[in-house]
């Protein structure tokens, strides 16, 4: 998997990466490589791990154990003022935006700039604004979080995300919740960031159509283990049953189900917890 | 068997309760006395619009409150005096408890009601829509950025409301005084003033500045451990103005005692 050729440098690799809430592990044993400048989907279904995984990417989880290499600095050992450098290096898009509700737009946009640089204001106004053009929202840096639609919230948490020009960038299904025309238009801002920076872009989804449009690679994560990784061709083409069930959306089967349901029930009742 | 496990575990979990408070407050004072020595200018805009909702808005109702309050404590304690004749007592038992106890401990609850239940509102809500992990991944550490301002805000604006409803009671008690016990308004204050010693008003405000840190601890705490879901914020909400009276008054015995034992001999 580590065969890095001269012109793939690698931006970030996890190695046997495990991940527990409490006594319940989430992820058991993730590995791969992610490559400068490539788009890679992390697909999987609900309760997958696949945003455990992105958590523990951008440090808001711990590893239980197993590696994060990430700038040539290992996540699961490194201090916190090291962690915070490499926050300044990394930009994340979360799922409801995440915007603040008590600052404006622009304000929410120039957050880690006021935070982090020596900027002067008129400076922070400019790339405010020219960050605000880039995801499309020219001119609504004084309006409220609040007075936003679904789809004008996202753009706006990718402007602050984009803020300190970051080397990769995270998102946290970026159109869910999101009407399909809406949810387009986000993916083609990811296309167009993708094309005009040649950023490395990592993102958490199941939204297969959106998936396969702005994918250069995919990993498929299932209970928490990586099922699959590869180019979108090499996944379309895979005949690994998991595979084949995510993408043609085949639901679980029956007896599956029950057993499942009848685990469930006699896990809550064994006495203890 | 099963009471004391449970007794048992109540009280760790208490202790670590306590702990929480105290290492949040820990890293609060850390950012608001340390850091600005090193380079992390201090949050002084947000502590002072903190402080404008904290202390400045609360004035109209805290007035209204401790203004009845120094009445009450003038109608029950001239009950008791105007049997041993003594009815011009009125004005001292008013000032005492008032600056000693009430004073600030009305405060503390007005306090509570507004901005301590405000404080685990406000970080709760941030918690379940994912604004404090985005503060996280943008390098910007939670405690500084939202507790460390309204703790500022808090120990200097609980002593100012203190003093202010220490003056609002007074001015309470002596109502009754010029109604019903034949002082004057400038001879009733002149006889309040004539009760007090410095040591009376520094103790309340000492006092004030510990229910300060206390409401400020448990509302932050209480935000930043909210679950997720919108109905884990009103749970928090509701926490935290259980948790912060409790403790107020627990820190108020505490502190009550240590100065009657320091004033002993």
């Amino acid at each position: 998997m580590a065969h890095a050729d001269e012109q793939t440098e690698t931006m970030i690799s996890l190695r046997n990466l495990r991940v527990s809430y409490g006594d319940r592990e989430i992820l058991h044993g993730i590995n791969f490589d992610v490559t400068r400048g490539e788009t890679l989907v992390i697909l999987g279904g609900s309760g997958s791990g696949k945003s455990t995984l992105l958590r523990t990417l951008v440090g808001l989880e711990k590893p239980s154990s197993g590696e994060i290499w990430l700038r040539g600095k290992n996540l699961a050992s490194i201090s916190s003022t090291e962690m915070d450098e490499i926050r300044k290096r990394i930009g994340m898009s979360f799922q409801g935006g995440a915007l603040f509700g008590s600052m404006t737009v622009g304000e929410n946009v120039a957050l880690p700039l006021r935070e982090h640089t020596k900027l002067e204001d008129s400076t922070i106004g400019i790339i405010l604004r020219l960050k605000l053009d880039q995801v499309g929202l020219a001119g609504f840096e004084n309006y409220m979080p609040s007075q936003l639609s679904g789809g004008m919230k996202k753009r706006a948490a990718v402007a602050r995300a984009l803020a300190m020009d970051p080397e990769i960038l995270f998102f946290d299904e970026p159109s869910a919740g999101l009407d399909p025309i809406i949810a387009a238009g986000v993916d083609q801002l990811i296309l167009e960031l993708k094309k005009a920076f040649h950023m490395t872009i990592i993102v958490v989804t199941h939204e297969l159509a959106s998936a396969f449009l702005i994918a250069d690679r995919m990993v498929l994560i299932d209970k928490g283990n990586v099922v699959a990784i590869g180019t979108v061709e090499e996944m379309r083409s895979s005949t690994h049953p998991r595979v084949r069930q995510f993408l043609d959306r085949i639901a679980e089967p029956e007896v599956a189900q029950e057993l499942d349901y009848l685990q469930m029930l006699t896990e809550i009742t064994r006495p203890g917890r | 068997m099963e009471l004391t496990s449970q007794i048992g575990g109540s009280v760790v979990d208490g202790i670590a309760y306590l702990g929480g408070l105290a290492s949040l407050g820990g890293r609060a004072a850390y950012f608001t006395f340390v850091a600005p020595f090193r380079g992390r200018p201090l949050r002084l805009r947000q502590a002072i619009s903190q402080a404008m909702q904290v202390g400045v808005r609360a004035l109209p109702i805290l007035s209204l409150i401790t203004f009845f309050i120094g009445l009450i404590l003038a109608l029950q304690s001239a009950y008791e005096l105007r049997k041993l004749g003594a009815i011009t007592f009125v004005a001292n038992a008013v000032a005492i408890s008032m600056t000693r106890e009430l004073g600030p401990l009305i405060t503390a609850i007005v306090v509570i009601g507004r901005s301590g239940s405000a404080f685990a509102a406000e970080i709760g809500t941030m918690k379940v829509s994912e604004e404090i992990d985005a503060l996280e991944t943008m390098a910007i550490h939670p405690v500084d950025f939202l507790v460390t301002p309204k703790f500022l805000a808090m120990i200097v604006m609980l002593p100012c409301l203190t003093i202010w409803a220490n003056s609002m009671g007074i001015l309470g008690g002596a109502l009754f005084g010029v109604a019903q016990a034949d002082f004057t308004w400038m001879r009733y204050i002149q006889a309040s003033l004539d009760a007090l010693f410095l040591r009376d008003i520094v103790t309340g405000l000492v006092k004030s500045v510990m229910f300060g840190i206390t409401i400020t601890a448990v509302g932050c705490y209480e935000g930043l451990s909210t679950g997720a879901g919108a109905e884990q914020v009103g749970r928090s909400t509701t926490r935290a103005v259980v948790v912060s009276i409790f403790l107020v008054i627990l820190v108020d015995l505490v502190f009550t005692s240590l100065f009657f034992f320091m004033t002993e001999h």
